[in-house]
């Protein structure tokens, strides 16, 4: 599967990864929802060092859309229920 | 529900709702390859706001750097005359400066990340467009429109999802240096008003008139041994600033000196001098 981490570009991860990624990001949606911001902090950092550990990156020219999409490194919660929310946020 | 699922699912939606919005698949095509060309445009423009950002941060952290140097210099030469008052003053202003350029630095590394970034995101969107345009072509013609619908929205959603992204990134530098200007702005009136001890505020730089005034004698004396040693008639004696300045500097550090113990004793050249 293909998986985007947002400012860095599109890594394929082999499926077999799905069980191991999906805890990890049902950690990080947990800290969205106590609206912990440093354990959300080190849950994404987590999160996206084990996508790029596990990942090799998409060649630039493929126009393939990614089945799963992760907030940039750095990002803040606020930034992430932004997203979430569509408000006009993705330009484009 | 997941967050990385749900994140992939609003950027699939703002695809699937722009699709929906055109009539004829095909001119999608072509609307698209420009609105990507736009903002391939403007990410290159951002690469270049924030390179303008990094360097004016970069200009300011030298000149700050320079004052904090010669802060650094009259506290010695202050501290070499015996004017521990004025030594104190030098170094508070230093510190001063000094924070001042911890906080360049902090936006310094913000800023070429910053630019790194952009840039990235410049060359990833950059061959996506490309092979956007190639495959346009081929869709336009081998298929009917109603083939290439499928192709269409694959190619479609594909890059619009690479538009997202660069978009975001592009807003997040811009907020930044926007920041950033305006932060520069702020140093820039410090530095103008003289409060940054200013390297070019001459008139305003109390500490060095101060000195030159002490020192003005001394200069005069040193000059004259200068010319005496040229013309063979030198006494050979050590110019006295410099027999000043090594007392000055072995009296250690001045932070944990007396302000006002050495001033009155020791000013009476100051006085005189002007």
């Amino acid at each position: 599967m293909i998986v985007r981490i947002m400012g860095e570009g599109q890594l394929r991860v082999d499926d077999s990864a799905a069980s191991e990624l999906n805890e990890l990001d049902a950690k990080l949606e947990a800290t969205v929802e106590r609206n912990d911001e440093a354990a959300f902090g080190s849950a994404l950092a987590n999160l996206l060092a084990r996508v790029r550990t596990l990942g090799s990156p998409v060649e630039l020219e493929a126009l393939d859309s990614s089945e799963l999409i992760l907030p940039a490194e750095g990002s803040t919660i606020a930034e992430v229920r932004q997203l979430l929310t569509g408000d006009g946020l993705l330009p484009g | 529900m997941s967050v990385m699922k749900r994140v992939s699912m609003m950027f699939r939606a703002k695809a699937n709702k722009a699709l929906d919005r055109m009539e004829d698949p095909r001119e999608t095509l072509d609307y698209s390859y420009q609105t990507q060309l736009e903002l391939l445009q403007k990410v290159r423009r951002g690469v270049a706001d924030v390179a303008t950002s990094r360097k004016r941060v970069e200009l300011q952290i030298n000149q700050l750097q320079q004052s904090s140097d010669k802060l650094d210099r009259q506290a010695r030469d202050a501290l070499a005359v015996g004017r521990e008052d004025l030594a104190r003053d030098a170094l508070t202003r230093k510190a001063g400066v000094q924070s001042q350029l911890n906080d360049l630095n902090v936006q310094y590394t913000s800023l070429q990340g910053e630019e790194e970034k952009l840039t990235g995101a410049s060359q990833r969107l950059q061959a996506k467009v490309d092979a956007f345009r190639t495959k346009k072509e081929t869709i336009k013609a081998t298929y009917t429109a109603a083939e290439a619908q499928t192709r269409i929205n694959e190619a479609f959603t594909g890059i619009s999802e690479e538009m997202g992204d660069v978009g975001l990134a592009i807003q997040r530098a811009e907020d930044k240096t926007e920041q950033m200007k305006a932060r520069a702005s702020a140093i820039d009136e410090l530095m103008a008003s003289g409060a940054l001890d200013d390297m070019v505020g001459g008139p305003r730089d109390d500490i060095q008139a101060e000195l030159d005034r002490m020192g003005a004698g001394s200069g005069v004396e040193a000059e004259l041994e200068r010319l005496k040693n040229e013309l063979g008639q030198g006494s050979g004696a050590p110019r006295q600033i410099e027999g000043a300045a090594a007392d000055g500097a072995a009296n250690g550090p001045v932070t944990d000196g007396h302000p006002t113990q050495a001033s009155p004793a020791d000013q009476p050249q100051a006085g005189d001098g002007a």
